[in-house]
């Protein structure tokens, strides 16, 4: 079914208004002469109930049953139902962005509000409507400090999301930037080695805080030392983790990014996701993407309500076209909106709860593990709700019967990192129990040794 | 209205969580603990329900109001599309599945509905592949840049760094083009509406990597030359970018890759029905002829001879990851749905009415307001208000006095090329009954200019807030409300 409002008769009476007997006349008036397609190779359309009924059973054929200890970056978290409830609302779902603030102001000061958390988990002072996703705001980042400092070296930290950091060498394949990897330590960003690669033409350096190994780093002196020689500190956050970690803008960086499918956003396959990106004040105007802003009335015998509006315009590429901030036109709205929700429902103390099962069951899992024959850790000193260990053997062949007892056991560092390939990242959210954890402690040891 | 935070009250709590089946422990040392929790609410479920609620009646949107908003394709999102997106087979399926071992097997479901729906979109638009990845338009427009550098530099054809771009284009256009690496140069709009093609020939040269052109134009016409531009492009060595926001005036009637267009982008938010948002998630798909698919992005599906579907993470020559996974996959769901929906029949029938429907508003408006190009549009008439504008009521001011009148404006002022532009895309959802009410509304409101204009310079009167003062926001920005 197409959707089309207007019958027959309409259509008639249309036709004859504009002065075409059809369709056929009203393509050639409108110059449209190229000969029509045939579409026969594609299928007939259906019915709601027969779409439905295909897709419900494609939806079949996934395994989203499986007990999940799979993160890396993408984390099964309990989402509260007024998240859907509220992002259902048409009102919400059916608008575009804000171009009319005085129609917009439900979408406006939801994003305002998401920002003012994203500020109050962060530790930062500004933040926007946010971007795609992590990996899209790092490389924003990385972009805005290439234009802050007027420098073209940036440095990353192979303990970043290996996803993150193919995305940014994709993108910058054709920027003059040089970007320069250092590799992590044994489950460390090696800060060391961080700070030798900064010279008088970084722009930034960027690290990942838990990093992709789940362990957690002291950042303070690090990004002292970096801003002694004139470059930015730039971090990707789980925000989950914010809410036991000492946010980042205490830390020193100066730009601070992540993944917010945490926060109230489906794991669905990969998207849509939620990139969140917060700065210092001095970096307010170089930020790319949307940002909303409080109003005054304008009409002088208004009541000077306060409102809302999209703001710093300037930046954008409507305006600025080539020498925009970004080429990103709008945000990831929607998704903002789940997070906002998420956090108002979830609540202070209740993120803070959340975290401290996910940080219990991480600590009772580990054990579990290290208990079995064969498995040793990978550091894991200090971590919040993910850990390395290392297996007697490949560790993607011990996923692979792992998924067959009904496990998604974590992800094999191996794919990702040559030298790990025994070693296993395993994450445990509040959504996971003790049995579950249990039950897959005994199915690893019997992967192992049966 | 307040901000959730004054509703917070200490000890208030929005949400129960599971009991503590495990020792309470952590592994985090206390050097690295927070000193003081962010200040997040405090507010029951219900406050934050009530208050989001109302929030969402301050908004229009296209279940509660006409929205002709030119570019954007605000048409009607079919509700069982919503359902789809929810099923747990989808929503719950982790992305890192199909990298694990065996792991192919445990997404077949979502894996074809990501194939089919590339497969549908390259029938429809003429292209050899496609690639589902892009997170949004703009970001397929990226893609496609990348697509175009990547093509000259494996050809060893550096030199190629410029783009070209009529000065008629989206802004995304020169944004995505800057962002890829290429320097950008603007290419005149004939009076017809079409590309002039004297100023392209003088630009075309060894150093063009490449034209992107939107089709139809953003002026809502259709380019009479649009093949002989594309050879023109072709001849002298460089490719020719297709920016498909205005897809839905061709769909199913003209495919680009038919006619010289190499690459293109599509915006499922748009054409294919999936919701806007209030600004993203979109989708930016972007459809590729033969030359263009050793680049496409990684990972890729293919479709077996045993007719299961698989990634492929490793061509020599793709242009690499351009997103975390396998693009907006609740979107394309989406998207997939409303093709599935409309079948090879529908997409014509949507193209011809959405082209109807703007046709009709044209001519029962241009009598009252001015028109760049007098012919006729495809999916989105542009009308000037710059009759009215001499009169003191500028394209800004008849759209607030649309918004007092039940309708969300059209969009304002662009294309840059036409003064006090208002660009108005009906689509095909929309009935006849309602473009007259709105076409009524906006004559209405041209008369006024001439019998009351102060009354249309107060507008909007209806909404939460007045008229806001955006020179001063933007002067002293304030964008959070810190603890």
């Amino acid at each position: 079914m197409p959707y089309i409002a207007n019958t027959q008769a309409d259509r008639e009476e249309m036709f004859k208004r504009i002065g075409c007997a059809d369709f056929a006349e009203m393509w050639r008036q409108a110059q449209v002469t190229v000969p029509e397609p045939s579409l026969d190779k594609l299928p007939h359309g259906l019915s709601e109930f027969e779409v439905v009924s295909n897709l419900k059973n494609l939806a079949a054929k996934n395994a989203s049953e499986l007990v999940n200890f799979l993160g890396a970056g993408y984390y099964d978290h309990i989402i509260p139902a007024a998240v859907s409830e509220i992002t259902s609302r048409t009102e919400f779902y059916t608008a575009y962005t804000p171009y009319q603030p005085e129609a917009s102001q439900g979408t406006l000061q939801a994003i305002y509000e998401y920002q003012s958390m994203i500020c109050r988990l962060t530790g930062m002072p500004v933040a926007n409507a946010s971007l795609y996703d992590g990996g899209t705001a790092l490389f924003e980042a990385m972009m805005m400090s290439v234009r802050a400092t007027r420098r073209r070296q940036v440095v990353i930290s192979e303990a970043v999301s290996p996803i993150f950091r193919k995305m940014i060498e994709c993108y910058s394949t054709n920027l003059d930037i040089e970007l320069i990897s250092v590799p992590a330590g044994i489950d460390d960003s090696n800060q060391q080695a961080l700070l030798d690669a900064v010279t008088d033409a970084t722009a930034c350096v960027m690290v990942q805080y838990p990093n992709v190994f789940g362990t957690i780093e002291d950042w303070a002196e690090f990004t002292d030392k970096v801003h002694v020689k004139k470059a930015m500190a730039v971090c990707s956050t789980y925000p989950i983790a914010l809410a036991l970690l000492t946010p980042p803008g205490e830390l020193g960086f100066d730009i601070v990014t992540g993944e917010g499918q945490s926060m109230g956003i489906p794991l669905s396959f990969g998207g849509p996701y939620l990139g969140f990106m917060s700065v210092t004040q001095k970096l307010m105007r170089k930020m790319p993407g949307r940002i909303c802003g409080r109003a005054l009335s304008h009409t002088t015998d208004s009541e000077g309500h306060d409102g809302f509006v999209l703001t710093l315009q300037a930046r954008e590429q409507h305006i600025r076209r080539e020498s925009a901030m970004s080429n990103i036109c709008t945000n990831e709205n929607l998704c903002a909106l789940s997070a906002l929700v998420y956090l108002s429902c979830i609540g202070k103390q209740g993120l803070i709860d959340v975290a401290q099962l996910c940080a219990s069951k991480a600590v009772f899992a580990r054990e579990q593990l290290l208990a079995i024959k064969g498995v040793e850790p990978v550091g894991g000193d200090a971590f919040f709700n993910e850990f390395v260990i290392k297996l007697p053997t490949d560790a993607g062949e011990v996923v692979g019967k792992m998924i067959d007892k009904g496990f998604a056991p974590g992800f094999p560092l191996g794919r990702y990192y040559d030298d790990r390939r025994d070693q296993l990242l395993v994450a445990v959210t509040e959504k996971r129990t003790r049995e579950e954890i249990k039950a897959l402690a005994n199915a690893l040891e019997g992967v192992l040794w049966n | 209205m307040e901000l959730i935070f004054a509703k917070s009250k200490e000890g208030r709590k929005g949400t129960s969580l599971p009991r503590t089946d495990v020792p309470v422990a952590s592994a985090i040392p206390e050097k690295f603990r927070r000193q003081k929790p962010a200040e997040l609410p405090e507010v029951t479920e219900q406050d934050a329900v009530r208050h989001y609620t109302l929030l969402s009646r301050k908004n229009m949107g296209v279940d509660t109001n006409f929205y002709p908003l030119g570019s954007c394709t605000m048409k009607y999102n079919p509700k069982f599309h919503e359902r789809i997106a929810v099923l747990p087979g989808f929503a719950d399926l982790h992305p890192l599945l199909p990298q694990l071992r065996h792991g192919g097997g445990l997404t077949q479901g979502a894996l074809a509905v990501i194939y089919e729906a590339q497969r549908t979109l390259s029938e429809l638009l003429g292209f050899a592949d496609c690639t589902m990845q892009p997170l949004a338009g703009a970001h397929g427009e990226l893609t496609g840049i990348m697509l175009i550098a990547a093509y000259h530099k494996t050809r060893g054809d550096q030199k190629r760094k410029i783009m070209l771009i009529p000065d008629a284009a989206h802004g995304t256009n020169p944004a995505s083009a800057a962002v890829g690496g290429f320097e950008c140069r603007e290419v005149a709009t004939d009076s017809e509406g079409n590309v002039c093609i004297e100023d392209l020939k003088s630009k075309l040269g060894q150093d063009v990597a490449g034209f992107m052109l939107t089709c139809p134009s953003t002026l809502g016409l259709f380019d009479k030359n649009v093949k002989e531009v594309c050879e023109l492009v072709h001849q002298a060595g460089g490719l020719n970018y297709c920016d498909g926001a205005n897809l839905n005036a061709i769909m199913g009637r003209v495919r680009p890759g038919d006619i010289g267009f190499d690459v293109m982008h599509v915006n499922l938010h748009k054409t294919f029905a999936t919701p806007h948002g209030g600004g993203g998630p979109g989708s930016g798909p972007v459809g590729v002829a033969e030359c263009l698919v050793p680049y496409l992005p990684v990972s890729r599906i293919d479709k077996r001879d045993d007719g299961t579907y698989a990634l492929q993470y490793h061509c020599d020559d793709s242009i690499g990851y351009i997103a975390p996974f396998y693009g907006n996959f609740g979107v394309i769901l989406k998207a997939y749905a409303y093709m599935l929906s409309l079948g090879r029949e529908g997409f014509k029938r949507v193209s011809e009415n959405a082209v109807l429907s703007a046709n009709y508003m044209r001519v029962r408006l241009k009598e009252h307001f001015a028109q760049k190009v007098d012919r006729v549009c495809m999916h989105e008439c542009v009308m000037s208000a710059s009759p009215q504008a001499e009169k003191g009521v500028h394209a800004l001011d008849i759209a607030k006095a649309l918004i007092d009148r039940g309708f969300h404006p059209p969009t304002m002022y662009f294309p840059l090329i036409v003064p006090e532009a208002l660009m108005i895309e009906p689509t095909e959802t929309e009935s006849k009954e309602t473009l007259d009410e709105f076409i009524d509304a906006l004559i209405e409101i041209a008369e006024l200019v001439d019998t009351n204009p102060e009354e249309i310079l107060k507008c909007p009167v209806t909404t939460p807030v007045r008229r806001l003062d955006e020179t001063a926001a933007a002067r002293k920005p304030v964008v959070a409300d810190l603890a």
